[in-house]
């Protein structure tokens, strides 16, 4: 039981991830109708941000400590960032939040980065085939990803959290099971919890904002409420903002689960559009669903317990495949996916 | 009914191909194993081309049968005979079924559907070949020759060394000819003649496909698809044969590439490789006959040379200029070359995409018309 609990936990946190970059891949494509192969670059942008800040903090005034020697025998040199030199004791909580911190910055460079986008390039491809917006947003995750190397070399580099948040936490007392039984790490927590805000974030802004409600209208019928006088246009390229807004924060808060390297956007792609497909095309709810659904799918899938099971029974092991397979079939029995309506996308 | 201007266009190809290490001395692309490659990704792209370019269906999961393609070529290599033909006919048998079962069911839907099915596809086959199938793929080590292997047609010798692959005992590796013209030392080696005369008829079948009915009914799929199914016609068994077409080049692309090296890893499964076709057919020129095969050239050609450009190259190109300039225009042109080639070659891409959705063939033709137009204003006709 504990087992399976702690499971659903491990599931929980890539679950998340899938579902925020989910769901900026529904916002664009029922807003804007375009397939957006660059939306995982828009993720690892997002986590190199942090980087960047995290890098902007470590900048230190170096002073020659004339007491001490180091192990050559030279005078020793002491390493002060600026922040700390500056703020004092401040300084050092800024750097221990650095993740959380760097959200800031994120957020208004991830709606900047987006309207871009949008503006610049994919607002001219809406009369184009299918097949070119892939290509074109394929060909700028490339430029992107590539960009990044460049400026950051094909080494992962660990960004570190909040010290309060290193600890494991216990989480199976809370739920009557034997201590020690389910201990999870306290970022991935935060983590879940962090969607959790933003996913309802999102929703509510959709549901009880006046803009939500013409975004919700245009995404039903484009044609009509631009005739009845409303720039839809300029609320679409607003939302694409968002929803590069949202896969950035979900790439700032990821650096504390993994450490990111240039190509985490392109390994979270393939994943974030078979759950796009599964939850169902053009649907946020089936999106996040399925997000956390082959989350905690995934990770029951690598479960020993499970594995043994399989293997019982005489099939390999499919830990690896386990997504794939449920998108197979689940597309070829209900083509609209989980949530999907009716009649989009469904040729 | 072949038309004249194609068999013209054939024979000149065929020239070209078959004088290849002659002609790309000058390049420096003339030894054995880039030229190889160039006819081996020819191939592949070729057969891209017919799904692709005839009916629009983007897919991006076509590294998978090239990979299945090597497996299938490997195991021919490991358990009969190290003589390339079973090998290359089993590549192609394996590769044909394969896609037939991944295109019956990813072709059950069209556009992007279609596009994320064949992604998941060539993600899940890489997968597997890292786990699942670890008995025939050897998983993370690669696929590769032994010294006990039975080796059925060979016979049992008494080896010290690996043998290598062989066409009816020409060995594909050997220099048959070394001969030096024009200064420059020219290899003419049995692999790349293999390579070139498969890619030679590997043109010649897609020709046939473009000008056949059946290659129409392609175009028609891509042209309106509804109208197509509306005037009674299923469209899908038409789009099941391009998959299979194109699935069944790109395995002998993938047996090619595993006589030229006899060792086979999953990585080639991945779908970014499956993505590089998509590159090649896209920058050469979708749905014209010699496109993809120039974009193969152009994509392998610069990989080659340009990822071989390091800083010191370039500060050599601009060493006549003052210093400032000098260090000013290599610090913008370093980026782009060597590890960088795949910036350059990604925006290229997107260059392509956004201005030139024809590809190279399509700007050449353009500048060559623009030329003729600019001749016949001259003499004011």
């Amino acid at each position: 039981m504990d087992a399976i609990f702690l499971q659903i936990l491990n599931g929980l946190d890539k679950g998340s991830a899938y579902a925020l970059i989910a769901l900026g891949l529904t916002l664009i494509f029922g807003t804007l109708g375009v397939v957006n192969f660059a939306h995982g670059a828009l993720f690892m942008v997002g986590a190199f941000i942090a980087v960047t800040f995290s890098k902007v903090l470590e900048i230190s005034k170096v002073t020659v400590d004339p007491d001490k020697v180091d192990f050559l025998g030279n005078p020793a040199k002491i390493k002060v960032p600026y922040v700390v030199d500056w703020f004092g004791s401040f300084g050092d909580w800024i750097i221990d939040y650095t993740i959380p911190i760097s959200l800031l910055f994120a957020i208004p460079v991830m709606i900047l980065i987006g309207v871009i986008m949008e503006r610049g390039l994919i607002r001219h491809f809406y009369h184009r085939p299918h097949a070119d917006q892939i290509l074109v947003t394929f060909g700028l995750a490339i430029v992107m990803g590539e960009l990044i190397k460049l400026w950051f070399g094909s080494e992962s580099i660990p960004v570190h959290v909040p010290e309060a948040y290193k600890s494991a936490l216990d989480i199976g007392v809370w739920f009557g099971f034997e201590p020690g039984s389910v201990i999870y790490p306290n970022w991935r927590l935060v983590y879940f919890f962090f969607s959790v805000i933003v996913l309802s974030g999102v929703f509510a802004f959709l549901r009880f904002t006046t803009f939500g409600m013409v975004v919700r209208a245009g995404m039903a019928d484009r044609e009509t409420v631009g005739l009845l006088g409303i720039n839809i246009n300029k609320r679409f390229t607003i939302m694409f903002g968002i929803a590069a807004a949202v896969a950035g924060t979900a790439g700032v808060m990821y650096t504390g689960v993994n450490k990111p390297v240039f190509h985490m956007g392109m390994d979270f792609l393939v994943l974030s559009f078979v759950v796009v497909v599964v939850g169902g095309m053009g649907s946020l709810r089936g999106a996040v669903a399925a997000g956390f659904l082959l989350g905690i799918l995934e990770s029951f899938a690598s479960m020993p317990l499970v594995k043994d099971a399989i293997a019982a029974i005489g099939l390999p092991s499919i830990d690896q495949i386990i997504i794939y397979l449920v998108a197979v079939v689940i597309l070829l029995v209900r083509p609209r996916g989980l949530m999907g309506k009716a009649g989009v996308m469904e040729d | 009914m072949v038309r004249f201007n194609d068999k013209l266009t054939l024979l000149i190809f065929t020239a070209l191909v078959l004088a290849a290490p002659l002609i790309l001395a000058p390049t420096g692309a003339a030894y054995p194993d880039l030229m190889q490659r160039f006819a081996i990704y020819g191939i592949f792209a070729i057969g891209f081309n017919i799904l692709f370019g005839l009916t629009g269906y983007l897919s991006f999961g076509h590294a998978a049968f090239l990979g299945v393609g090597s497996y299938a070529a490997m195991w021919m290599f490991k358990l009969l005979s190290m003589n390339i033909i079973p090998a290359l006919i089993l590549s192609v048998i394996i590769a044909g079924l394969f896609s037939l079962v991944i295109g019956y069911i990813s072709l059950r839907r069209s556009g992007i559907y279609f596009s994320i099915l064949t992604l998941a596809f060539a993600e899940m086959s890489y997968k597997m070949a890292y786990s699942v199938l670890t008995p025939l793929t050897n998983g993370e080590t690669g696929l590769q020759l032994a010294l006990d292997d039975p080796r059925i047609l060979d016979g049992v010798q008494a080896q010290d060394s690996l043998p290598s692959t062989n066409l009816f005992g020409f060995e594909m590796k050997e220099v048959f000819w070394n001969p030096h013209i024009f200064g420059y030392d020219l290899q003419f080696n049995y692999g790349y003649y293999v390579c070139a005369i498969l890619l030679i008829l590997s043109f010649y079948i897609a020709m046939r496909i473009f000008r056949s009915p059946f290659g129409l009914m392609l175009r028609a799929v891509k042209t309106n698809q509804t109208r197509l199914n509306y005037t009674g016609i299923s469209s899908r068994p038409y789009t099941l044969a391009a998959f299979v077409i194109s699935g069944m080049f790109a395995g002998l692309a993938g047996g090619l590439l595993a006589t030229m090296d006899p060792s086979v890893g999953a990585e080639r499964m991945q779908w970014t490789v499956g993505g590089e076709v998509v590159l090649m057919v896209v920058l050469g020129g979708m749905g014209t006959l010699i496109g993809p095969f120039l974009g193969a050239i152009f994509i392998k050609y610069f990989e080659n040379i340009f990822s071989k450009i390091n800083e010191g190259v370039v500060h050599g190109w601009f060493a006549y200029l003052p210093d400032w300039a000098d260090n000013l225009l290599a610090a913008i042109v370093s980026p782009f070359v060597g590890k960088g080639w795949h910036l350059t070659l990604g925006l290229l891409f997107m260059i392509v995409v956004i201005f030139l959705p024809g590809g190279l063939v399509d700007g050449g033709r353009r500048l060559f018309r623009w030329v003729i137009r600019a001749d016949k204003k001259d003499i004011g006709v």
